[in-house]
């Protein structure tokens, strides 16, 4: 059956295109001004077709050593982030999966528990400040590592998985960590792959745990560097100021914008794949026992 | 015999608890033990003394904060943040889900979702440098208002337009992925209903209101109740990064109070009383919204 096309669809397309346009004109815009010459990004004009293209921008934040390292910083924590997060709650999901592990419950609990109730900002400083990490990644690796939510996801993907699949394998000889490594998590790609993207997202885009447990600016990743070269100029942070001298004299909005989207850039890279999954993902979430 | 029973229980299965421990270990390290630093919103912290070594002094901590007149300003900053969150950013999502619920062209369907999501995975760093570039002070919308009308606003260091600000902010950020919730209980509503509604008569409109819109019902309710529990909790992250000394009248929230009072002026115990003031009225929300979940006859959130 063919569907009509009515007014009432129009009306609906026309609202939805405006709405992405919304989404997609800043991009384009940030696009632009990094790859206009300096004087043209001062202008302050809306344009997404600069008048001429230059890789200038590129170029000088390739040759800001303050930028690369932070870039750096970046991929090490994303990936030791990823790693660790990965690992840490695919087996501590896996583990109270299993409904008949004796101690499920209070496991279950204790995790369910810090959903809704936690130390807050200045103790858990605290915690991360007497274990010695302060100005180490593992600062910002490591208290986020996992969270509740992350475990009753993958612990409800886990219960999806049917039983009957280990107790052939255990008949046939398998330990409990073969199952898991030969059978459950090559089941379990489609999780991992969600979990993966979720987590190098998190990692990537992590800003707020470096500025207050990394003092060491040589050891900053990405996003507090970025803030930092994106506030000079607006007034925004002043004072506190201490982006590399050399990195900070040549700031022009074209440089900025290019930061900005090299600080995207990974995300943009990932977002075709993480598509394909977030939305089943993300349902898995609301879906309750 | 009991005993050897259950330890043997226990031994039987000890390559789970094995794969448990990494992440109980976190949990206990990283969730369990800061809940320990709350003790010192009873002392008057001194770092020479240490933790332990500092003098209890009960509840004056509590008693300074609710006597200041800070404590007022937090609360009405932290509860307008979260109120205008509610009456405008949510409506807004959810008349999106409907939006795109009713497209009817797939490809145009999955294009604009596509677009519409990926904001979320942006940092708060890249919206507030794409905020400046098109807010700031020589940014495009001050070019074009000086250009047309002659004036300027400073959108980013002022008290009227901090608000506005975060909201349209939240909204670019996270309204298109706040959509997914809702079509995934959309995508459950039995289609024959709508031919049921079309043999009545029901047009679009009428479909939307009666059969859409009672589907995601408790979608509604129980987000809603979420975003009440957590009414003291602002997007900390996007404050943070938008507040200046210029704007704080209506920037300051309690999770940044903490922030300063804590991390920049080393008030550990004060900082730690207000979080913790934070953190208990928030578990009394969040249970009585589960409760009031579940009075309305929905299942809840635990």
């Amino acid at each position: 059956m063919r569907v009509r096309f009515t007014w009432f669809d129009s009306i609906i397309v026309v609202f939805i295109s405006l709405i992405s346009l919304l989404v997609i004109l800043p991009f384009l815009y940030i696009i632009a001004v990094s790859f206009s010459p300096a004087a043209e990004s001062m202008s302050g004009t809306f344009y997404i077709w600069p008048k001429s293209w230059t890789l200038d921008a590129y170029s000088y934040l390739l040759h800001a050593n303050s930028f690369m390292g932070s870039i750096k910083n970046s991929l090490i924590i994303t990936i030791m982030g990823t790693c660790i997060s990965l690992f840490v709650s695919i087996t501590l999901a896996y583990a109270i999966s299993k409904k008949y592990l004796p101690g499920r419950r209070v496991m279950l609990l204790l995790i369910f528990f810090t959903m809704i109730f936690h130390g807050g900002l200045i103790p858990n400083y605290l915690v991360v400040k007497n274990l010695g990490l302060i100005d180490s990644y593992w600062a910002v690796v490591l208290p986020a590592a996992s969270s509740a939510f992350n475990i009753l996801v993958i612990r409800s993907f886990f219960q999806s998985l049917p039983e009957s699949l280990d107790e052939a394998a255990r008949i046939d000889g398998a330990g409990e960590f073969r199952i898991l490594f030969s059978i459950v998590l090559p089941l379990s790609k489609p999780i991992i792959a969600t979990f993966t993207l979720f987590f190098t997202v998190q990692f990537w885009n992590d800003f707020f745990s470096s500025v207050i447990y990394i003092n060491d600016t040589s050891r900053w990743p990405i996003q507090p560097l970025l803030r930092q070269m994106v506030a000079i100029g607006s007034s925004n942070i002043s004072a506190e100021a201490s982006v590399d001298a050399s990195l900070a004299a040549n700031l022009g909005p074209n440089v900025q914008n290019a930061a900005i989207l090299l600080a995207m850039l990974p995300i943009i890279i990932v977002y075709p794949f993480l598509q394909k999954y977030f939305a089943k993902g993300a349902m898995l979430g609301s879906i309750k026992e | 015999m009991q005993t050897a029973m259950s330890s043997n229980r226990f031994l039987k299965y000890w390559p789970f608890y094995v794969l448990a421990a990494p992440g109980l270990i976190y949990f206990l390290l990283f969730n369990y033990l800061p809940m320990s630093g709350l003790s010192l919103a009873f002392k008057d912290y001194s770092p020479f003394k240490g933790i332990l070594e500092s003098p209890w002094v009960g509840f004056d901590n509590f008693r300074q904060f609710f006597g200041t007149s800070d404590f007022y300003m937090l609360l009405k900053n932290t509860l307008l943040l979260s109120l205008l969150n509610m009456v405008i950013y949510f409506p807004f999502t959810i008349i999106l889900s409907l939006l795109i619920n009713e497209v009817r062209l797939n490809v145009f369907k999955r294009f604009s979702q596509t677009i519409v999501y990926l904001p979320h995975f942006l940092s708060w760093v890249v919206i507030y440098g794409i905020t400046i570039s098109f807010f700031g002070p020589s940014g495009v919308i001050n070019h074009y208002l000086e250009q047309w009308f002659g004036t300027s606003a400073s959108f980013l260091v002022s008290n009227e337009w901090f608000r506005p600000l975060v909201i349209f902010q939240a909204i670019w950020k996270d309204a298109g992925w706040g959509t997914i919730i809702f079509l995934a209980a959309l995508a459950g509503v039995n289609p024959e209903i709508y031919e049921a509604a079309k043999v009545d008569g029901a047009n679009r409109l009428q479909n939307i209101w009666h059969i859409t819109l009672p589907a995601i019902k408790s979608t509604i309710v129980i987000l809603l109740l979420l975003r009440l529990g957590s009414s003291l909790d602002s997007n900390f992250m996007q404050i943070f990064l938008m507040t200046n000394s210029l704007n704080l009248d209506v920037s300051n929230v309690f999770d940044l109070y903490v922030y300063r009072v804590g991390l920049e002026q080393f008030n550990y115990s004060f900082a730690i009383t207000v979080g913790m003031f934070k953190s208990i009225v928030s578990l009394i929300l969040v249970v009585g919204a589960n409760y009031a979940a579940r009075l309305l006859g929905e299942d809840g959130i635990f």
